[in-house]
């Protein structure tokens, strides 16, 4: 039986763009709940450039990705907006009411009265690597997420990569595997030095082993891979494997967006300059996924669009009810919301 | 400054550069296939050319970043190079990059 969660707005993507409008509905009352395909809020400022400097923010002459990441969500914090990561809404249909049912790969669904989509470049999806063949063993013994950790019970596990999440895995499943192989292109590796000094400890101990090269060819047969080879300096070296890991990245796909009966434009979603709402009244885009004349792909145009887009929302919410416009500088409502008084 | 790039279906443009633009940021503002994901930050691979002998040698080194990317496309070649890391310069005019199918916009490669 699916977990059913019923709430006002359900927002897909928590980047910048999808945080701020949990501010603006915020403040107009409307309650929000949030899902990402990523583990963690900031989106593509979480993923691609945490570190980089972003100049263009107004107010802020120069702040991180993950500094802005978690500005907005102290900033949203008075809202108490429900997060839900790790997930991606495979499904999202209109009801003969006119609310909204969605539905996730994590088997949760959404009863809602207004969808945002705030997906930015589309879902981030691990990247396949150049590997010929891979297809046929993945989610058998190949896996780009660890799920279960059960799945690695006992196995011989190559893990590939040398940013944090191959790293990570290495220490995670150590303990419970069979044998445990990393394997990189270079000595160097760009994941939390505490972590790349505790793997070289497990190394140093005899428990895992290192090896410097690339992956080449998979054997194996019906799904299940026994042997990994490695493309070495000192040649191709087939390693015995029944687990294989591959840690590429992420990459952006449109992904379900694209089935949901949302006219488009070059895959993103068209909407008008006053509500931003697409062509399916009650569903809204902003940010990067969505096109209107003249769209710049920046964030501050992005949270443009939350504050027009949550006065439409809340008129779909709470439909007849006067919407009066006020400023967080001299109102003692909007200030009591944000928990300043 | 002009750059001369060929897109994934082999044909030729001749594209007016900037000094100090990026190679990306150029392919990118004239409409070519060109997915650039990340916007320049070097985490994506996917703004991937190739480029033509005579001018591959007179680019700088790729940082270890670059390279681990370059690896982790379906078609890299020795000459390879992600096009957001090369800075455009007057002694670049004339330079000649093909674009990589994994830069493609729906490209499943990258």
């Amino acid at each position: 039986m699916s977990n059913e969660i019923v709430t006002d707005v359900v927002i897909i993507g928590a980047g910048p763009v999808g945080l701020f409008a949990v501010f603006e509905l915020g403040l107009l009352d409307v309650k929000c709940h949030l899902i990402d395909i990523l583990d963690r809020p900031g989106g593509q400022c979480a993923e691609l450039y945490p570190e980089k400097p972003i100049y263009d923010i107004p107010g802020f002459p120069m702040v991180t990705g993950q500094g802005l990441t978690d500005n907005l969500m102290q900033q949203i914090a008075p809202f108490g907006p429900e997060f839900h990561f790790s997930r991606m809404v495979t499904k999202l249909e209109k009801l003969e009411d006119g609310t909204f049912r969605l539905e996730t790969d994590a088997d949760e669904v959404f009863l809602c009265k207004v969808v945002v989509v705030a997906a930015g470049g589309g879902s981030f999806q691990p990247k396949r690597p150049p590997v010929e063949g891979i297809e046929q063993y993945e989610n058998k013994s190949v896996f780009y997420a660890v799920r279960k950790m059960d799945d690695f019970r006992d196995q011989d596990v190559v893990i590939v990569g040398g940013g944090d999440s191959a790293l990570d895995w290495t220490l995670n499943l150590q303990p419970i595997v069979r044998s445990l192989t990393l394997v990189h292109r270079r000595d160097a590796f760009k994941a939390a030095p505490a972590s790349v000094n505790k793997m070289k400890e497990l190394v140093m101990e005899g428990k895992i082993n290192f090896l410097m090269g690339q992956i080449g060819k998979l054997d194996g047969k019906d799904g299940q891979i026994d042997h990994v080879h490695i493309a070495m300096d000192s040649g191709d070296t087939p390693l015995p494997a029944t687990r294989l890991l591959p840690f590429f990245g992420l990459t952006m796909k449109l992904g379900p967006v694209a089935d949901w009966g949302l006219e488009l434009n070059d895959n993103l979603i068209t909407v008008d300059t006053a509500k931003f709402e697409s062509s399916v009244p009650g569903i809204f885009a902003i940010g990067d996924i969505n096109h209107y004349p003249g769209k710049l792909k920046l964030i501050l145009s992005g949270f443009h669009e939350a504050a027009l887009m949550a006065q439409a929302a809340k008129a779909v919410v709470s439909p007849g009810e006067r919407v009066v416009f006020q400023y967080t500088t001299s109102s003692t409502k909007l200030q009591k919301k944000l928990g300043v008084v | 400054m002009k750059i001369l790039v060929t897109d994934q279906s082999g044909v030729e443009h001749e594209l007016e550069g900037l000094d100090g633009w990026r190679t990306m940021e150029v392919i990118r503002d004239w409409g070519l296939n060109i997915k650039a994901e990340c916007g320049g930050a070097c985490s994506c691979a996917t703004c991937h050319v190739y480029v033509e002998d005579g001018w591959f040698e007179k680019l700088p080194d790729p940082s270890d970043d670059e390279e681990d990317l370059l690896y982790s496309t379906l078609d890299k070649k020795p000459n390879s190079r992600l096009s957001c890391q090369i800075l455009l310069s007057e002694e670049l005019d004339g330079m000649r990059v093909t674009l990589a199918p994994s830069a493609a916009k729906d490209s499943e490669a990258a």
